[in-house]
């Protein structure tokens, strides 16, 4: 699987070359900002571009216009973005966006934690989701109070749909919380059943169920 | 008590402006050079009318006349009076009609200056008189004897003495006119005092929160050289060090036991540095508003939070900053005094007829309250912050609790 990078420190790109070809990607191309990416992305046509969100020349969030663009340029391109701090309507604009590849989010410090953000970049290129945990939380907050459904969870069940919406799955969410695997699915079959979904195949469509809900967003 | 009190001062008044005192140069220079000043008042003996246009045009002119006169001889500064408009413009004259600092003005020159001019002619006089009195000898010596005059041939010891008590005496009444001009120039010159004090509030408000907006910008520099810096080296240790805990499982177990160590301190040090980071200035308060910055800061609490935030556009940065502070001095303060089992932050914005648009912050928690706003350095430095953008905080906290801290800061800056 091919990737690039877009990343303007370039300490820091030299060592996410490194976790990428130990995650078994071939880094097509590296790029300090939004501009030689899409340019880069143009090309090379990646599996996966992995993208930080304050770049040159603003220094703001020209990572998240550049990945909407991507998503809509590029739509077998699967993008995880990486930023110093979660703002949680980047995540929902990204969510929003229909495409079939995968969407991640991630706190820059998340890659220090090797094997877990390989399982991230191996998650999103494979179409699926990697949310940081603080954007869950950010997204829950939001929801937080009033006459909601999500008050109808039980604090058990609220922690697996914030475990669902970083993107794992079933046996990941098993793992975090130390239960087997059929009673994280009957949590699940619980949580649709409160939240009248239909329980949909495979981790993207069940995180974009999540946070269809979380947000409002289609 | 009070006579005697005024006798002192006299005496003390006296003793310094006598004519061994430097007082008595500057006072005499000063009482004389009022005589050009008055000059145009002199035109006033030969015709009254010519005299009034005189000084009516030459007003300006004869402002910064005086205005030298007293901070060159006296180094006594008459403020000027601040004018929106340049004289020359019709705005400018109508400006200048309206305002009573104008007809002070002219208050000065067409009393005061003729006076003060006289005074100083006076001076001229009693120098003169004195020179030649004392002298009277040499007079007398140097002219033919048939032309000083019989008449004061006898008097002579008389009026040397008489000439040298003149020149003696000749300081205080310079040092008494000099008096009265600076008082005269102080409350007709100058600008009226409730306006000068006014007008230094204005000043001492633009230079405060100059100086806020020079910390805050400060503060946005450090965090972004920490940024730059030290956060990517961290991040990249960290993950460098990750990279060999996943890399060598078969290293003896003391190495790996010290690289899972450094790892983990480098994942700390990083958080340490994100937390003061945002202790100094989020970046996502100044990248994406107050909003999502206090959303962070929500889902962070060790308590559900829930926030609202109604504000329409955003208020400058430097009350952004003081709101983002309020939020999270609250939220510290609930985490750690209140034993709260949830928390709410209000944020809106709301008209006031007189401070301009108000932005309001409510945090209320369930806990047990009997918080004392006066002490704990927590809420000190919350007030002291507050105050600092001229805002205002309530805390209303009894005992048994609910805790409600209400904060409005004005947006204007």
């Amino acid at each position: 699987m091919r990737a690039v990078i877009a990343e303007d420190s370039v300490l820091l790109r030299i060592g996410l070359v490194r976790v990428l070809e130990m995650a078994g990607f071939e880094v097509a191309a590296e790029t300090g900002d939004a501009e030689s990416l899409l340019a880069a992305v143009e090309t090379h046509r990646p599996e996966l571009a992995l993208v930080d969100v304050r770049m040159p020349p603003g220094f703001t969030d020209e990572g998240v216009r550049a990945a909407l663009r991507i998503r809509e340029a590029s739509p077998a391109t699967a993008v995880l973005l990486l930023s110093q701090y979660v703002e949680e309507r980047y995540a929902a604009d990204l969510l929003a966006t229909q495409s079939p590849a995968g969407i991640g989010y991630l706190l820059k410090q998340r890659v220090a934690d090797v094997e877990e953000f390989i399982d991230a970049l191996r998650r999103v290129a494979g179409g699926g989701t990697a949310l940081d945990p603080q954007v869950v939380a950010q997204l829950l907050l939001r929801r937080g109070g009033g006459p909601d459904p999500l008050s109808r969870l039980t604090p058990r069940e609220r922690e697996v749909l914030a475990l669902m919406a970083e993107g794992r799955s079933n046996g990941g969410i098993a793992a975090a919380l130390v239960v087997s695997e059929s009673a994280v699915a009957k949590h699940i079959n619980s949580i649709f059943a409160k939240l009248d979904l239909s329980a949909a195949d495979g981790d993207h469509r069940r995180v974009l169920a999540v946070l269809r809900f979380l947000d409002g967003t289609p | 008590m009070a006579t005697r009190g005024a006798l002192r001062r006299t005496y003390t008044w006296i003793a310094a402006h006598g004519p061994w005192s430097a007082w008595a140069w500057r006072n005499t220079a000063f009482a004389v050079a009022a005589i050009p000043a008055a000059l145009p008042a002199g035109l006033g003996l030969l015709s009254v009318p010519l005299w009034l246009v005189l000084v009516l045009a030459l007003g300006p002119l004869l402002g910064r006349l005086q205005r030298s006169r007293f901070w060159s001889l006296l180094g006594l500064e008459v403020p000027e009076v601040v004018r929106a408009h340049p004289w020359s413009t019709p705005k400018g004259v109508a400006e200048r009609l309206r305002s009573d600092a104008t007809w002070r003005q002219y208050a000065y020159h067409l009393l005061v200056s003729p006076l003060m001019g006289l005074g100083g002619a006076l001076q001229v006089l009693v120098w003169a008189g004195g020179f030649a009195g004392a002298s009277v000898y040499g007079w007398a010596w140097a002219l033919p004897p048939d032309r000083s005059g019989p008449g004061l041939a006898g008097a002579y010891d008389l009026v040397t003495v008489a000439g040298a008590l003149l020149l003696l005496a000749a300081p205080w009444p310079a040092a008494l006119l000099t008096r009265l001009d600076s008082a005269a120039a102080a409350t007709l010159l100058g600008p009226n005092r409730a306006r000068e004090l006014e007008r230094r509030v204005e000043d001492l408000a633009e230079s405060r929160a100059g100086v806020l907006d020079a910390a805050d910008l400060e503060r946005r520099r450090i965090e972004r050289d920490l940024h730059d810096g030290a956060q990517q080296r961290l991040v990249s240790l960290a993950m460098n060090l990750g990279i060999a805990r996943a890399t060598l499982p078969d290293l003896p177990p003391e190495a790996k036991a010290v690289i899972d160590e450094a790892h983990r301190e480098a994942k700390e040090a990083i958080e340490e540095l994100n937390s003061l980071v945002r202790g100094l200035h989020p970046a996502v308060l100044e990248d994406r508003g107050l909003d999502a910055a206090l959303s962070g800061l929500a889902a962070r609490a060790p308590l559900p939070v829930e926030l609202t935030v109604d504000m329409g556009t955003r208020p400058g940065p430097t009350v952004e900053a003081v709101a983002y502070f309020v939020v999270s001095e609250a939220l510290a303060n609930v985490a750690k005094h209140a034993r709260a089992k949830a928390c709410s932050v209000r944020v809106d914005r709301m008209p006031d007829r007189r401070r301009g648009d108000l932005l309001r912050l409510v945090v209320t928690d369930d806990g047990v309250g009997g918080a004392d706003p006066a002490g704990g350095t927590g809420l000190v430095g919350l007030r002291k912050r507050v105050g600092s953008v001229d805002g205002t905080i309530m805390i209303n906290s009894p005992l048994g609790g609910p805790t409600v801290v209400t904060v409005e800061l004005p947006c204007g800056l």
